[in-house]
């Protein structure tokens, strides 16, 4: 059986990825996938601490960062298909309209 | 009572507002074209109902739905907060999104939704069921700010705010899951009884609360997490950032007390400093930046980070003074920067083009009345004796002394000085400088003069008779015990 700091250790290299990724990534799309990568850390996290304790809520839990994380997908192509369309590029260093 | 309908009771606001939310969205498919402000009204008429649905929640005060769910004296005193500031945003909105050619309809559904999710971490007991809220008044947000869909500094508001806020909700999450693999327990009650049971919070426990404290913070927009604020403060449609500001700070205050003073409250010397620190450094960073600003938005919006400094303060105190000080002051600070933005919304021509500072020039002798509001705001916003900001900053100062805090209190009087700087300014230019350019101001609408008029009310009404609020807060606060 493989033990639970083996899953903690890969949650926590996900998540190292996620946010080396949204600090240093300038397309606001991949920024959005590190940020996806993060919840899935999350949810290994949550699925090893579940088998880990013998308890359910974890998983319980993780199902619904699942729901979120796809609805906060859908809205957040959105806002950015409508950036798009008004400024005909998707890098982060160009939003400077408002002073960042 | 069933125990299924004694649940229903506890979330009646929440339910209220969503199926309110529901109907405006099915009644958008069918109403003509020219119908359109019907949904206004109803939008109007939910919020409403929900604030009475307060009410209806009051009559079964205990846990529901199993411990996740926490009707108390706490959680109805910010529903309350939350609705009253729904309708008064629903008011002072109506305008400007004819004025834009804005959609009714989704406005209204998503006010009510984002107020829903306030809702729910008003009462929040558990830590799920806090992310479930959050995200709630949180996605519906990131739509409002990017309400003007074709205008490009709309759309980069929602942008900047939409990558930081998921950003922030991973972080909550990531410590939610740290204290669940620590402890084997979501819910904040069951937490406290841990600690009071003797159970010192392990390593794993501490980067967990810190992580919490790293996306609440963001939601609250206290330093160092506020860099976002003035951005999207700018950015989104002014009635939007009438409703930011007030409203979901509001609940990330509220989630931030719930969770510190019942979760980790018997072992508050863990995010003492932490508070500590930080409430500093919003104080400053918002007071001093809003110093240099012109334009009046992203003024206000610094303004609203040195408030969240305030409010950092009475928390730090660490007693129920403390809390009570920081709900009445949420009240005070809500209310007024409410009004603030609504006369901002209301002269702000098509387009969002008047914004400067200068361009607010002469408003004394051109429209005596709005004039006259923001001056009460300002000088609520700055603690003048007499308006309600003044009580407000002195309860606050007093629980930091009473929690021998000499060096947040003084630190409190010094922001509260800087403060009056650019506060000052803008009643100055209001009344004693006249314009470059003759310009007539449109005149008060009747949803815009309602809010202006109830808020100043409340700027002054709060500041003489704090009675009534104040012992409603210090019972509110009385629920921690």
């Amino acid at each position: 059986m493989i033990p639970t700091s083996h899953y903690l250790i890969l949650s926590l290299l996900l998540f190292t990825i996620g946010v080396i990724g949204v600090v240093t990534r300038r397309n606001v799309v991949i920024i959005l996938m590190s940020i996806e990568l993060i919840l899935n850390a999350v949810n290994i996290n949550l699925v090893a601490f579940s088998r880990h304790l013998g308890s359910i809520d974890g998983q319980a839990f993780a199902i619904f960062i699942i729901t979120d994380a796809a609805a906060e997908a859908a809205v957040g192509l959105g806002i950015i298909i409508a950036y798009f369309r008004n400024r005909q590029t998707l890098l982060a260093d160009e939003m400077d309209l408002l002073r960042w | 009572m069933t125990p299924a309908l004694a649940d229903a009771y506890s979330l009646a606001p929440v339910i209220t507002a969503c199926g309110f939310g529901i109907l405006i969205i099915v009644g958008d498919a069918f109403l003509p074209r020219g119908g359109k402000s019907l949904l206004a009204r109803i939008g109007v008429v939910g919020a409403l109902a929900s604030l009475a649905a307060v009410t209806l929640a009051s009559r079964h005060t205990d846990d529901a739905y199993s411990g996740l769910i926490r009707t108390d004296a706490f959680s109805l005193f910010l529903e309350s907060l939350i609705f009253v500031i729904t309708v008064l945003v629903m008011l002072g909105s109506y305008d400007y999104l004819v004025r834009e050619g804005l959609p009714l309809g989704e406005y209204h559904a998503l006010l009510l939704f984002a107020a829903s999710g306030m809702a729910v971490m008003a009462s929040a007991n558990e830590l799920l069921t806090a992310f479930v809220g959050l995200e709630i008044s949180s996605i519906a947000s990131y739509v409002l700010a990017g309400y003007r869909r074709t205008a490009s500094k709309s759309n980069e508001s929602a942008l900047k705010y939409f990558l930081l806020g998921s950003f922030a909700t991973a972080f909550f999450l990531y410590g939610a899951a740290m204290v669940y693999g620590a402890t084997g327990t979501t819910r904040l009650d069951v937490l406290r009884e841990m600690f009071v049971a003797g159970r010192a919070p392990g390593p794993l426990m501490l980067l967990g609360c810190a992580m919490i404290l790293v996306g609440l913070g963001f939601k609250a927009a206290v330093a160092p997490f506020q860099v976002w604020t003035p951005d999207v403060y700018e950015g989104a449609p002014t009635p939007v950032t009438a409703l930011f500001a007030s409203g979901p700070k509001a609940a990330a205050f509220a989630l931030l007390v719930r969770i510190l003073v019942t979760g980790f409250g018997a072992a508050n010397a863990t995010w003492f400093w932490a508070i500590w620190v930080s409430a500093v450094l919003t104080m400053f960073i918002g007071n001093l930046a809003a110093l240099t600003q012109n334009n009046v938005k992203r003024m206000l919006a610094y303004s609203s980070i040195a408030h969240a400094g305030y409010l950092l303060v009475a928390l730090a105190a660490r007693s129920e003074i403390g809390i009570a000080a920081l709900l009445y002051y949420l009240v005070v600070y809500a209310l007024v920067t409410l009004g603030a933005f609504t006369i901002i919304t209301h002269l702000g021509e098509p387009g969002e083009r008047r914004l400067e500072i200068d361009a607010y020039a002469g408003l004394g002798t051109r429209q005596p009345f709005t004039a006259f509001c923001m001056t009460i705001f300002l000088l609520s916003l700055l603690g003048l004796p007499i308006t309600a900001g003044f009580l407000g900053k002195f309860y606050i100062f007093d629980s930091a002394l009473k929690a021998q805090l000499p060096g947040l209190a003084v630190m409190l009087a010094m922001n509260s000085v800087i403060g009056a700087y650019y506060y000052l300014r803008l009643v100055r230019v209001m009344y004693f400088t006249e314009p470059e350019q003759e310009w007539t101001p449109e005149p008060v609408t009747a949803g815009v003069g309602a809010v202006m008029f109830l808020t100043a009310v409340a700027a002054l009404g709060f500041g003489l008779f704090p009675g009534p609020l104040m012992t409603f807060a210090t019972i509110s606060a009385q629920s921690f015990r």
